[in-house]
């Protein structure tokens, strides 16, 4: 089958599964990104249960996706907030983690003279702190919008669309036309959010930043 | 003026600052001097209570530091750090204006004093406050991180071994920069080193601490001369200079690149190369270069007519030396008569050098760990 003719059959379904995708992996990453940041701070602001909580995750993190999406999937049903949810929690791991260890990796000296001049610890947080953890942030989130791209090829497991639906149908009916165009355009995707994701940290990494010069 | 009054701290029961007793008046230059871990950072860092006291009270100005919120205290207080601590991610400007913009000044006004604080060490505002940190030399960052100190004008000025990370020659230079600063500005400076000779150049009253407790604080004259405790004499290199620099002449150690003037330049000239070289008072001199006496802006702006030459008001009674006289003979001189320097004559009378406190401390360094240069 030419390329042509796949999207004359499926071109539209394609294109549905594509939107789906994307706002399974927008929402997810929003969601966890948000929670991430948020607790990520509260974990630098507090290093004795860090030491414990972070180990934790770290093993919470090796759970495979199935196994985790499977259990949810038993207790909240058939519904696409499951799949928000699951997405959610495997998107936030990689955000925490960075924000925290950016967070702690921050020059002791910097801090020591932000608190010198009179900044309140809001002030250190928001004018110093974050803005030097930013290049961590940002991997973190790169890392997990890439994940959570393949990682919401699950949802087609439970019947919620998406590209993996074209997977899923195509492993079942032994079409791998099908599975190459839905892995295909899961690619593209990971790869163009990646970029897209670069392109807005090199904008707004001030020149002080940027290794190099 | 600051006062210490039976501060103590403690780390883990270990006693680090020691019932310690100790004022600072306005204006001063207080440098704490003494061996590592003597408690130095401790103590300075108690002012802006980025360390806590356990016992004992600091008053700046009467009032206990204690009662002030400690945001608040620290926004009056400017703070120097070894490390420089210049935030990355802010440009020059951005890093000066930091705590004015924390006071909320305007926008213009956080402006016009970056301005003006850039052009006081040097570094045109065009060039340099739009660039990183990472775009400035060592010394750079850390004339900029004397300026962030310096910007909302605070009146009490803490420096944590600011120049301990920097060569030789820039923190010359910057130990230069700084006491011009003090004396143009008139705030109190605190300043922690364990380097005597940076602490003999700067300091008013040198404050020499060990295990806690204040061992000796006098003027570097005094610490010169008659170190209180063992343990200073033994900093300053175990040999006190009295003793040593018998077989120094003042040719060894007077400062040779000096400055003079014909008696015949108008008081007008004089004043200009004065303020342009940085120095308040020059050496004149006759056609033959021979050594007529020295001239002070003060004497040229009390005394001085426009257009007059400078010779009726030169002094000429001032305290001279010769190249031949013995070094320690005359570093003693200099303390007694508490002028700036002494002028080095030639046999034939022609000014041969100067010698200031700094070169009575290289004297001091030279004999005790050898000859540098
Ligand atoms: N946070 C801390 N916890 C425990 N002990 C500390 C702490 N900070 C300092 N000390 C101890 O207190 C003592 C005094 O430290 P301080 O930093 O004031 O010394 P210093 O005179 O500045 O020394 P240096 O010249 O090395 O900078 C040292 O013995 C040090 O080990
Ligand atoms: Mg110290």
């Amino acid at each position: 089958m030419t390329p042509f003719k796949f999207l004359e059959i499926y071109g539209e379904k394609l294109l549905i599964a594509i939107l789906v995708h994307l706002e399974y992996v927008f929402v997810s990453v929003g969601i966890g990104f948000i929670i991430a940041l948020i607790l990520g701070i509260l974990l630098s602001r507090t290093p004795k249960i860090s030491k414990i909580i972070i180990p934790v995750i770290g093993v919470f993190q090796t759970i495979p996706g199935l196994v985790f999406i499977g259990v949810l999937f038993m207790y909240l049903g058939m519904k696409p907030i499951t799949v928000i949810i699951a997405l959610s929690i495997y998107a936030l791991f990689p955000i925490l983690k960075n924000t925290y260890t950016g967070i702690l990796s921050v020059d002791e000296s910097v801090k020591e003279a932000a608190r010198g001049c009179g900044m309140t610890n809001m002030q250190i947080l928001f004018k110093v702190e974050l803005p030097l953890a930013m290049s961590a942030i940002f991997s973190g989130l790169r890392m997990s919008t890439i994940y959570t791209v393949s990682w919401a090829v699950l949802a087609a497991m439970i019947g919620l669309g998406g590209l993996g639906e074209f997977i899923y149908r195509g492993i079942d009916t032994n079409n791998n036309v099908l599975i190459v165009g839905g892995a295909l355009p899961a690619a593209v995707i990971a790869i163009i959010l990646g970029l897209l994701i670069d392109c807005i940290q090199k904008k707004i990494t001030p020149r002080g930043l940027k290794g190099g010069k | 003026m600051i006062v210490y009054e039976n501060v103590s701290k403690k780390y883990n029961d270990v006693t680090v600052v020691d019932n310690l007793n100790l004022t600072i008046n306005d204006g001063e230059f207080v440098v704490l001097i003494g061996p590592s871990g003597c408690g130095k950072t401790t103590t300075l860092k108690m002012i802006n209570r980025l360390n806590k006291i356990n016992e004992g009270n600091i008053y700046i100005d009467n009032q206990n530091i204690l009662d002030v919120d400690a945001v608040e205290l620290r926004r009056k207080i400017g703070y120097v750090i070894q490390q420089i601590g210049l935030f990355p991610n802010m440009t020059i400007e951005e890093n000066i204006s930091v705590v004015p913009r924390l006071l909320k000044w305007s926008k213009e006004k956080c402006k016009q004093r970056v301005h003006e604080l850039l052009e006081m060490v040097n570094m045109p505002y065009e060039e340099n406050a739009k660039k990183y940190p990472n775009e400035l030399s060592g010394g750079q960052q850390q004339r900029i991180g004397v300026l962030r100190a310096l910007a909302a004008e605070p009146p009490i000025i803490l420096m944590d071994e600011p120049f301990g990370a920097l060569d030789p020659i820039t923190r010359d230079a910057l130990q230069d920069e700084v006491k011009a600063l003090h004396k143009k500005l008139h705030k109190t400076f605190i300043f922690v080193t364990h380097d005597m000779d940076e602490a003999v150049k700067l300091a008013d009253r040198i404050v020499f601490m060990s295990k806690g407790k204040v061992l000796q604080a006098a003027t570097p004259e005094e610490m010169l001369n008659k170190p209180e405790d063992p343990i200073i004499r033994n900093f300053m290199g175990k040999l006190s200079y009295s003793r040593y620099c018998n077989d120094l002449t003042c040719a060894d150690v007077m400062k040779k690149r000096i400055l003079t003037v014909l008696e015949t330049k108008k008081t007008l000239e004089s004043v200009e190369l004065m303020k342009h070289k940085e120095i308040d008072s020059i050496i004149v001199v006759d056609h033959e270069d021979k050594f007529k006496g020295i001239v002070t802006i003060q004497n040229i702006r009390e005394h001085g007519k426009a257009g007059e030459t400078i010779s009726r008001i030169t002094e000429s009674n001032v305290d001279t030396v010769s190249v031949s006289t013995n070094a320690k003979d005359a570093f003693d001189k200099l303390i007694e008569t508490n002028v700036d320097y002494l002028v080095v004559l030639n046999p034939d009378k022609t000014a041969a050098g100067i010698i200031t406190r700094t070169s009575m401390t290289k004297a001091l360094a030279s004999v005790v760990w050898g000859d540098a240069e």
